[in-house]
């Protein structure tokens, strides 16, 4: 058999932030008390009737923009039909044969369609078996019931498991961008299932595809993929088949388990729902739409490398992460006259890596204008790189000011030059040998003189400044 | 207790109460006393009731309905009075809401006097599906009163409601307004809204006033019209309703389709409605015979519509959150599966069979997509009608009451009884039914239709119809 290729396309359930839910006026909410936002309608109690959330069109349209969708013409609403107790009416209000949005694209992978529907409510199962064959009991919290949801779906045009995750995160910086969801995949604001398939490279035809459900972070799609890859190749190449069936991947475990078969698919009888009338999509409310978008991710990528001059690594790393591009931009606004490309670095090389947990710098100790303030006095030569690195320890640990805590803590650089010229004297004595090879050419052997320099002006000395000394007063 | 009280209509209820003759509690102590005799005579009693109020509740001081008591159908939701479409799948419920047109009923001055027999779900034309028993017509008790509204029908012809309020689908107000000689108005779809009223058939559920005369219909029904942003498809009515005056019908062009008036209709029916014809003609209007091609169709299209989205609609009746639970099940399924099977009467499961099919994948576009479009053809038909002429005429049902359990075991015939009802439903357009005779003895009605929002035209022909008619016949009262 020749080398197989990798086929993915993926559907993502997105919440929308909107005040309150689909079809009601009940607000959205995460982590309160079970129940405690519910109305008739989302309960589906009898006589209840849906309404539509014009935010959730609204925001829905603004997706379709900024991936380049054809517009419907109307809103229309089917019913899904199927019953399961997270689903209080037996039905869930979905769009069908006429989605809000239709065709597009972002960052290279096809975009099949973009349509509202309503969230289900949630399931918790009382019992060792966590589902609700087997569990002891199972209660529902409809607070999650009805919150809106664009789902998204790609055309298959992901390769490989590293490619979705990356892809994801594009997605979620745009939605982010736009504002119209969280997009907290903990939360489950965000929930991508994936439709995945092995054919020969270079083949055309689709092979069987398997629905891998519900993973909830960017880990869990990577080794969730990879596994159902690595699972359907076995097969494939020892000469199965791979079987049309729903999946569910047990991120602990790492147990692939078969939800249901195709022929337990169900029929949904889908129809247009008869209490929402079809809303015809008028050219202001695509224009509104259009002009509550923000920047999006490629645009301000594209305008941080023109416009203030980063590189394109830089540039990416900054939109990719619109938070991190956001930090950036009023780190920058607050000390305008600071090198950007420094600036850039600093945040990426040095800040966001000593945050760990915290994905927002903005949630951090350190404000951007305190990290703009680092960076200037670091590029003004002010204080070294080194004391530079002290000093965003302290600032991520305790907040702060930089100019205050150089102060208190004396590490101003030292300037001056007959001060470092007697350390360097004295540095050059205490380490003979090094210095001698050094006068020799062998410049490798600076290290220990130039670390004891530092140790003496606990790192407030500049590094080429030592080295220009030395090399000085050796008159090598 | 005066006895002329209660041959006052409502209107002139209203009347008496503002005049300060009569007060809003003596007047809703007679109802009371009224219906609640009739529900504590349990099988000897009527059986218009599942619910009647112990007292009387404050009425809006003031108000422009004064205080005077009203009956509402079973699935209208009244807070925390039992609302179970007259099905056994929600024992116990107690909404905790109440239906929009009910609240603003309230507000208008109507008082909640009880709630009202009904065909289980609205899905019957007998009131013979109840989980509540049957509701006789006091006409005749052997006989029915006609559906899915029999009880609100049987009430106000019997004179223990001074109205109600009903429901329409296909003829369920229309309908037993005939066969129980009172007044039914089925409004154009989208006036009155729907939040609150339990559904049966989303795109043709619409409530109506069931009265005594055209102008405590017109009364009550000025006070219901209204948009509501809770119901995605209620309207605005373009014009405010005026209250009927019309003693004349010159100028006035009815239009009698044959499709309606022939084959099917009884020959006692068919009498006393031609006689009603002529005496519109007498009356100044002008007759012509209209056609409606696709008229003949329409209780099919119904019978694939209104199942399914009933099925859907019925899809939340689970045991989860509500109503009754089945016992003992042992899984998710098995609860689903008893709970549905012992709370849903024979008729409702046909129904929801035949609503699942018919939206099944691969019998979709033949069943529910056929009937979408006939549904459109039978629009276009009355809206070609309606060049011609003003409103349209037939009779309301093809037959007068008929015996208790004698269409029972034969679906299709008691289908039938919508043939004249159902294409108006299907177009959304306004009907009303008056009483236009007796045939052996029972009421016969006399339907006629009009364009939507022609509901002031409507009640104003009716209005002139009713006085020249002049149809007597209330049954003794209980």
């Amino acid at each position: 058999m020749s080398e197989l290729e990798a086929v993915i396309g993926l559907e993502i359930h997105v919440q929308l932030a909107t005040a309150t839910k689909m079809f009601c006026g009940c607000p959205l909410s995460f982590g309160d008390p079970p129940n405690t936002h519910t109305c008739p309608v989302c309960l589906g109690l009898p006589g209840s009737l849906p309404v539509a959330n014009a935010k959730a069109v609204h925001f829905g349209l603004m997706i379709g923009l900024a991936v380049g969708s054809e517009l419907a013409p109307r809103s229309l609403f089917h019913r899904k039909n199927y019953f399961y107790p997270d689903l209080p009416k037996g039905y869930q209000i979905s769009q069908y044969s006429e989605p809000l949005c239709s065709g597009g694209e972002l960052g290279g992978i096809r975009i099949h369609r973009v349509h509202l529907e309503e969230d289900a409510a949630k399931l918790i199962h009382v019992g060792e078996s966590g589902r609700i064959h087997g569990s002891e009991q199972s209660v529902v919290d409809f607070n999650r019931g009805g919150t809106p949801l664009a789902e998204i779906v790609t055309e298959p045009d992901i390769r490989s498991a590293e490619q979705a995750s990356e892809w994801l995160k594009l997605l979620r910086s745009t939605l982010r961008a736009l504002g119209v969801s969280d997009v907290n995949m903990e939360q489950g604001s965000l929930r991508a299932d994936a439709n995945i398939s092995l054919r020969p490279a270079g083949s055309s035809e689709l092979g069987v595809k398997t629905e891998l459900k519900n993973m909830n972070s960017f880990r869990f799609i990577e080794r969730g993929i990879r596994a159902e890859l690595a699972r359907q190749e076995k097969l494939l190449t020892s000469g199965g088949r791979v079987e049309q069936e729903t999946l569910h991947f047990d991120p602990d475990s790492g147990a692939i388990t078969s939800l249901r078969s195709k022929e337990e698919a169900h029929d949904y009888r889908y129809f247009p729902d008869p209490d929402l009338v079809p809303v015809a999509i008028g050219p202001e409310m695509i224009e509104a739409a259009r002009a509550d978008m923000a920047e999006l991710p490629s645009a301000r990528a594209e305008r941080l490398q023109a416009e203030v001059g980063l590189s394109p690594d830089s540039a990416h790393a900054l939109t990719a992460r619109a938070e991190l591009g956001d930090f950036f931009e009023r780190a920058l606004a607050a000390s305008p006259d600071v090198p950007p490309q420094t600036l850039a670095n600093w945040l990426t090389v040095e800040l966001v890596p000593r945050l760990e947990e915290v994905e927002d710098p903005a949630e951090s100790r350190v404000t951007p204008a305190a990290l703009a303030a680092l960076v200037a006095l670091v590029s003004a030569k002010q204080v070294s790189v080194g004391v530079g690195r002290q000093v965003l320890d302290k600032l991520v640990a305790d907040g702060g000011d930089p100019e205050a805590i150089v102060q208190s803590e004396g590490l101003s650089a030292i300037e001056d030059e007959g001060e470092l010229a007697q350390i360097v004297a004295a540095a050059l004595a205490a380490n003979a040998d090094a210095a001698e090879r050094v006068r020799a050419g062998n410049d490798k052997a600076i290290g220990p003189i130039v670390g004891h320099v530092m140790r003496e002006t606990k790192g407030r000395a500049d590094g080429a400044e030592v080295s220009r000394l030395i090399h000085a007063q050796l008159g090598a | 207790m005066s006895s002329g009280l209660l041959e006052l209509s409502a209107s002139a209820a209203v009347a008496a109460v503002a005049a300060g003759e009569v007060s809003a509690a003596e007047l809703f102590e007679l109802y009371r006393a009224r219906a609640s005799a009739d529900r504590e005579a349990g099988e000897q009693g009527l059986g218009c009731f599942t619910w009647v109020a112990d007292e009387a509740p404050e009425a809006a001081p003031g108000s422009p309905l004064g205080g005077v008591p009203l009956a509402v159908k079973d699935l209208f939701c009244t807070e925390n009075v039992p609302s179970q479409s007259g099905s056994r799948i929600l024992e116990g419920y107690l909404p905790p809401y109440t239906a929009t047109v009910v609240a603003r009923l309230g507000r208008a001055g109507t008082t909640l006097l009880a709630k009202t027999n009904q065909d289980e779900f609205a899905m019957g034309s007998s009131t013979e599906n109840s989980a509540f028993g049957p509701t006789l017509n006091p006409w005749d008790r052997s006989r029915v009163p006609g559906g899915s509204s029999g009880g609100s029908a049987a009430a106000v012809a019997a004179g223990l409601a001074p109205w109600a309020l009903g429901t329409d689908t296909g003829g369920s107000i229309r309908q037993p307004a005939a066969l129980c000689g009172i007044v039914g108005l089925k409004p154009t779809y989208g006036t009155v809204s729907r939040y609150g009223m339990i559904a049966f058939a989303s795109s043709l559920d619409q409530a109506g006033p069931m009265t005594r005369d055209v102008a405590d219909a017109a009364l009550l029904l000025s006070h219901m019209v209204a948009h509501d942003p809770r119901d995605a498809t209620s309207l605005q009515a373009p014009s405010e309703l005026q209250l009927p005056s019309a003693e004349r019908l010159d100028g006035v062009v009815l239009g009698v389709p044959g499709e309606l008036t022939g084959e099917g209709i009884e020959a006692g029916v068919l009498e006393s409605f031609n006689a009603a014809v002529a005496r519109a003609e007498e009356l100044g209007a002008g007759v012509r015979e209209v056609h409606l091609p696709h008229a003949p169709h329409a209780l099919s299209a119904y019978y694939v519509l209104a199942p399914a989205e009933a099925s859907s609609n019925l899809a939340r009746y689970d045991g989860v959150r509500y109503g009754l639970r089945a016992e003992g099940a042992e899984d998710l399924l098995d609860m689903y599966t008893r709970t549905r099977h012992d709370g849903f009467g024979a008729e409702v499961k046909r129904r929801i069979m035949l609503g699942t099919y018919a939206l099944s994948s691969g019998y979709y576009d033949a069943y529910y997509g056929h009937a979408q479009r006939v549904r459109t053809k039978i629009s276009e038909d009355f809206a070609s009608a309606f060049e011609e002429v003003d409103l349209i005429a037939t009779p309301t049902a093809p037959s007068v009451a008929f015996g208790l359990g004698e269409k029972t075991g034969d679906p299709l015939a008691m289908y039938l009884n919508d043939y004249c009802t159902v294409p108006m439903s299907l177009a959304g357009i306004p009907a009303i039914s008056i009483p236009c005779g007796l045939s052996d003895g029972l009421p016969v009605g006399l339907q006629l239709a009009g364009p939507a929002f022609s509901e002031t035209r409507l009640l104003d022909a009716a209005h002139a119809l009713e006085l020249a008619l002049e149809f007597d016949g209330g049954p003794a009262r209980v």
